[in-house]
């Protein structure tokens, strides 16, 4: 146990320096960070001075150093296009990004478990037939088509909901929530909708699949020779079983979801952090896609760690045996 | 002996049950009926492709889809069960009619502890609440015989090894007080010592509980030790059903007498098995024929041609990051034996005494941590310079177990026999074409074969394939590792006849491993046994099966389930009704 | 265990799949033959889109600025050409620009699975064959590009490699920039579906045999099990090209793809996403239904192949 938790947190580690190096290497080597910052009236002098000032003639363990010293603060120098620290950029636009990713992701887990038992369970009914094929539609449809779609529908046709920005938000010491007012609630569904929808065939889909396969294993067969009820067979047995799996995948699908806000913050101009990022690939803004990419890095160790950890809760096997058992 | 007179706890008639192709209807059951009664195990007994795991799980009405029961009745205490609503079934089902599955360790539920388990089937059944449940459920467990119940049953199954797993997959069925419990090849994954255990708990509690039990398997020597009535089936068909005594002794079928006479007999050594012809079962191998055209090679005889010293190999079983906590699992320890020319040499050993192990490091797929190897005074291991020239390493060829993963699904028959002989250049062209025909007569196979893939093949005939590929190259030495252990009693006869004829006609030196004693004893003209990675005893055959000298051997000799009792008597027509050594 | 099949049939085989069972199965399936027509037609179209195409958008002197805004299945009210699919502002006909934005689509998302499907071929028979460090170090790197979302890792890619690309070739390299950055961020899949299946066929014992015959592990490992890996590369890769297809639209719509010279199905949503306010529905709808029942046949495709081939993937 402790063996393994050891070996996950030095991979984490691991991960976050890799993470760095790619962050760092661009700002290195991807355009001129002098030019960048000096514009187009600039001596030779400046140049010279300003290499000095930015540790840029050290070698490049000293200045990989520097900048990780840096980051662990979070210090990722000012945004090439907006002339601001990226930290506080990121700080203003995080509530944004968090709110519409917590409420997608509870509801592709809701709604992606519970659809998925439901079709595995009936999987020969009409609705859960059905309910498989509009789930390929959906996975077939990329996320911005989806977020167009139900803006030509309900914003454009039906004139409900408001096609993009996030309502009136109101500041709580720093962090803006537009869970308070209608109009923020309002602007929330069809990006929550959106961000959450692929997430969630996914997750059913995954549900259903293992669902399926747990409940040919002869534990289930032999449950069932004892006479146990169907409910106990199915809600005890087999789901438990089914979501050791699923944890992981579902896990990743909740990280991933930060990465797909990307998306939908651009379809519904939604101003949070991918937003942000997506401006700075255009536009070749490094200081914030490094800052970008460490955050990104970061959230995901964590989530990893937390995944395995829930590993260890759910399956007695692995307590014993002290690694990913392979079910 | 008189049959029964009482009503019978369950009785089949006429039992069909069909599963609907793409193309046609298979008829997994057709036609089978047998009569079981309280305090009595009958027996289900068939090789591969009988239908008797499909008759127990109509009896559970556990039939997969998209299979049915199409005829016939199934009667519990008179009463019609078969098509029974699945509510009605499923009230019968657990409480009435329980049942044990082949392998304990994926039959129970591993995120959940035996007791949990135990619980909830008693609470399910016998409507107790926890503290009584719990009380119950180690009562369960003491019925089975797992020593410190109380302790034990907050265990998750993976905690127990597999005997033990098999005793708690008992105590569920037990659970509810049935009357019935099919048992569907219960011991199949267990050592032969452990599966001995588990038969006499069965037996006891058949007798004790007065429950009837149904034991399905495929072993005839478990049928012979344990059941008091049998059903013979063969490709879904019945075939005859009776007393166990009745049945086994002064068979009336002509598939049963072929069956009996195919199981290797522990007691006595054949020259050869008797050929099974039941079934269309007629090919006829010519090992002869290779005889002459394969090199002559009695230089040797009777010196030794392998000689293994000190052979020491271990495997991580743990890979902690830390290296004081690694543990490490001795396969093999100190294991020294020769192997003459022209001998055939057993080992044998249960799981994981390390016979299989020992075989692949001969044949180069592990290195030892320790130990030399000579092949015809030449080393072989641990530096394995000598082996990597062609002309030694033509020198030793291997027999599976698993005829089904032991050849390549996309190369044809012929690519297949031709490999080894072409990689290693021994024959080229035409010589080689002429070879792989000349293989696959003498193993029985028409010329037609070749171009043909090994899906196309059966179990057995596969199997002959392999033999084929391995004799490619005129090896001198064929490891044979459990050769027959995954094929129907029948075609062991048939694979066994095989390679006493290439002792016999090609001289070939044989290494034979196998778990099963009294084909060890058909076999072979020495044998080494094994346990836990050691060498416990060497000697010759005979020897050892009269006077083992090691207490392991005897244990394990006395655990054997033999049929002998029963063929003693087909031939003398007399003999006790009790079975067994 | 399996009582009621003899040993003749219980087992299946590749080549018994291929002569019928995969042939049976895709006759029975009519969802699977549908999406193969819409597949089959899309792929010939853009394959003779020059032959097709009614008009060629990106020749500026076919191009009338009178035409801008057509409707679909009516003549222009000013010059009476007619636009099956309507016109866009600058007068391009929306079905060829849908021609050739489908060829842009298809080109890079067969050549970013045949990247990442080559890179993940040699890495997970390597992986699953050598085990060991080797399989620690290749599947640690999976592993860690796994935590990340593909299209993440192919924005970074992008990202990165237009910093490094010279402004004026941005516009000509962006479609093999697309390819690299969507192929090195899709291997991961291909790899650990094949160094499991690898790791199942290298136990089996013919290649035990092979190994005693002697034969060299790239021998081993790209005669003996690439041919028994196939059905799962075939499965992933199927689920690959949608994948593709589908990251190479969002990245051409977010601006980060296909420039708009060399517009792909993305790249004209991107565009059309911009009338869909002012009534023009048409410039958005029709390349966006298009995108659909391509990922949608090709998916269901992939299902149905997934179904028929049985192969365990996770």
């Amino acid at each position: 146990m402790i063996s393994f938790v050891v070996k996950r947190l030095l991979q984490a580690v691991l991960v976050l320096l890799l993470a760095g190096l790619v962050a760092f290497s661009m700002f290195r080597f991807v355009g001129d960070p002098v030019e960048s910052l000096l514009g187009q009236e600039r001596t030779q002098a400046d140049i010279e001075r300003l290499r000095g000032q930015l540790g840029l003639d050290d070698p490049f363990p000293v200045q990989y150093y520097r900048f990780l010293e840096r980051a662990v603060q979070g210090d990722f120098g000012l945004s090439y296009r907006q002339g601001r620290p990226v930290a506080e950029i990121i700080a203003e636009r995080a509530p944004a990004t968090l709110e519409l990713a917590a409420v997608s992701g509870l509801f592709a887990i809701f709604a992606g478990i519970t659809l998925g038992v439901f079709t595995a369970l009936r999987r020969d009914s009409v609705l859960s037939r059905s309910v498989m094929m509009v789930s390929l539609i959906g996975v077939s449809l990329p996320t911005f088509l989806i977020g167009i779609l139900l803006i030509y529908v309900f914003s454009v046709e039906l004139n409900w909901l408001p096609s993009f920005g996030r309502g009136e938000t109101v500041d709580l010491g720093g962090w803006t929530t537009g869970f308070l007012t209608v109009s923020g609630l309002k602007a929330l569904i069809l990006p929550a909708i959106t961000l959450g929808l692929y997430q969630m065939t996914l997750i059913m889909r995954l549900v259903r699949a293992e669902m399926l396969e747990v409940l040919e294993q002869d534990y289930i067969r032999f449950a069932r020779a004892r006479g146990l009820s169907e409910r106990a067979i199915n809600f005890r047995h087999a789901l438990k079983n089914t979501l050791v799996p699923v944890i992981t995948v579902t896990g990743l699908q909740l990280g991933s979801i930060i990465a797909f806000a990307i998306i939908t913050e651009t379809v519904f101009q939604w101003p949070g952090v991918g937003l942000l990022f997506i401006n700075a690939i255009q536009f070749v803004d490094i200081p914030v896609m490094a800052a970008y990419l460490m955050l990104i890095a970061l959230m995901f160790v964590i989530i990893n760690l937390v995944v395995d950890l829930l590993y260890f809760a759910i399956d007695p096997r692995l307590r014993a045996e002290g690694g990913r058992a392979n079910v | 002996m008189l049959e029964r007179l009482d009503a019978p706890l369950l009785s089949i008639e006429d039992l069909v049950v069909e599963f609907p192709g793409r193309s046609q209807v298979m008829r997994a059951v057709d036609g089978v009926s047998l009569k079981l009664h309280a305090g009595e195990i009958h027996g289900l007994v068939g090789e591969s492709g009988a239908g008797k795991s499909t008759v127990g799980a109509a009896i559970m009405g556990l039939i997969g889809r998209p299979g049915r029961i199409a005829g016939g009745q199934i009667r519990f205490h008179g009463e019609a069960i078969s098509g029974l609503e699945e509510a009605a079934m499923a009230a019968l089902r657990g409480k009435k009619i329980s049942m044990i599955f082949q392998d304990p360790l994926t039959s129970l539920n591993p995120l959940f502890t035996v007791g949990q388990q135990l619980q909830e089937t008693i609470e399910t059944h016998l409507g107790l609440k926890s503290a009584a449940s719990r009380a119950h459920a180690i009562e369960r467990l003491v019925e089975v015989g797992i020593a410190d119940p109380e302790t034990r049953i907050d265990h998750y199954p993976h905690q127990f090894s597999g005997g033990m797993r098999q005793r708690v997959a008992i105590a569920l069925a037990l659970c509810s007080k049935p009357e019935i419990i099919i048992a569907d090849e219960p011991t199949t994954a267990l050592d032969v010592t452990i599966q001995a255990q588990i038969l006499k708990l069965i037996k006891d509690l058949a007798r004790s509980n007065q429950v009837g039990i149904i034991l399905v398997t495929h072993d005839m020597g478990v049928i012979a030790e344990t059941t008091d009535s049998v059903t013979v089936m063969y490709q879904g068909r019945f075939v005859e059903s009776g007393k166990t005594e009745t049945v086994l002794g002064t068979p009336s079928h002509d598939y049963t007498k072929a069956l009996m006479a195919a199981v290797p007999p522990s007691q006595t050594k054949l020259n050869r098995f008797p050929k099974v012809t039941y079934g269309g079962n007629r090919a006829e191998f010519h090992i002869d024929d290779l005889a002459k055209t394969w090199p002559k090679r009695t230089a040797n005889r009777g010196k030794p041609l392998l000689q293994i010293a000190a052979l020491t190999k271990s495997f991580a079983s743990n890979r902690s990051l830390f290296p004081w906590r690694r543990t490490f699992f001795d396969a093999v320890s100190d294991v020294s034996f020769d192997i003459r020319d022209g001998e055939i040499f057993g080992l044998v050993g249960e799981s994981g005494s390390g016979k299989s192990t020992i075989a692949r490091i001969i044949a180069g797929l592990h290195k030892p941590d320790w130990g030399q190897i000579l092949f015809d005074g030449q080393e072989i291991a641990p530096s394995n310079a000598t082996r990597k020239a062609p002309d030694m390493r033509r020198n030793i060829q291997m027999i599976f177990q698993d005829p089904f993963s032991s050849l390549n699904p996309r190369m044809r028959i012929s690519e297949i026999i031709a490999e080894p002989a072409k990689h290693n250049k021994v024959l080229a062209g035409a010589e080689l074409k002429q070879r792989v025909v000349d293989l696959l007569d003498a193993i029985g196979l028409d010329a037609s074969a070749a171009d043909r893939y090994p899906h196309e093949f059966s179990g057995g005939q596969r199997q002959r394939i392999s033999i084929a590929r391995a004799l490619a190259t005129e090896p001198r030495l064929l490891i044979c590792d459990e050769p027959t252990s995954a094929l129907d009693v029948s075609i062991q006869a048939q694979i066994l006849n095989i390679l006493k004829d290439l002792r016999e006609h090609l001289g070939l030196t044989m290494l034979f491993i196998s778990h099963d004693l009294p084909v060890i004893r058909q076999m072979c003209d020495r044998v080494g046994v094994l346990k836990n990675g050691r060498l416990v005893e060497l000697a010759e055959t005979e020897q050892l099966f009269a006077e083992p000298r090691h207490e392991y051997t005897s244990d394990l000799l006395d655990h054997i389930p033999r049929v002998d009792g029963f063929r003693a008597r087909t031939e003398n027509s007399e003999g006790s009704a009790q079975s067994g050594p | 265990m399996s009582d009621i099949i003899g040993p003749e049939s219980d087992r299946s085989s590749l080549k018994r799949i291929w002569t019928s069972d995969l042939i049976w199965s895709f006759r029975n399936a009519p969802v699977a033959i549908c999406s193969a027509i819409v597949l089959a037609i899309l792929v010939l179209s853009a394959l003779f889109t020059p032959l097709i195409a009614p008009y060629n958008p990106f020749d500026p002197s076919t191009l009338n600025l009178m035409n801008g805004f057509s409707k679909p299945f009516e003549k222009n009210e000013f010059t009476g050409d007619l636009f099956w699919l309507g016109a866009d502002d600058q007068g391009r006909d929306v079905f060829s620009t849908i021609l050739y934005g489908l060829r842009v689509s298809l080109f890079v998302g067969f050549l970013a699975v045949l990247l990442a499907m080559a890179i993940g071929i040699v890495l997970g028979l390597i992986a699953g064959y050598a085990g060991g460090i080797t399989d620690t170090i290749i599947m640690r790197i999976a592993d860690v590009q796994l935590t990340f979302p593909s299209i993440l890792i192919a924005m970074f890619i992008f990202g990165i490699a237009k910093g490094i690309t010279p402004i004026e070739l941005r516009d000509q390299m962006a479609i093999w920039v697309l390819i690299l950055s969507i192929g090195l961020s899709d291997w991961v899949q291909f790899a650990r579906v094949i160094r499991g299946a690898t790791l199942v066929e290298s136990n089996k014992d013919y290649v035990q045999a092979a190994r005693i015959i002697g034969r060299s592990s790239t021998a081993i490992m790209f005669r003996h099990i690439l041919p028994n890996v196939v059905s799962p590369i075939l499965v992933i890769a199927t689920i690959s090209l949608a994948l593709a297809i589908i990251t190479e639209a969002t990245l051409s719509f977010l601006g980060v793809g296909a420039p708009p010279t060399q517009p792909s199905l993305g790249t004209l949503i991107r565009i059309g996403q911009g009338f869909l306010f002012s009534g023009e529905w048409w410039i958005l709808l029709f390349p966006a239904f298009t995108l659909l029942f391509l990922a949608l046949s090709v998916n269901l495709l992939g299902d149905w192949l997934r179904d028929a081939l049985n192969p365990r993937l996770r």
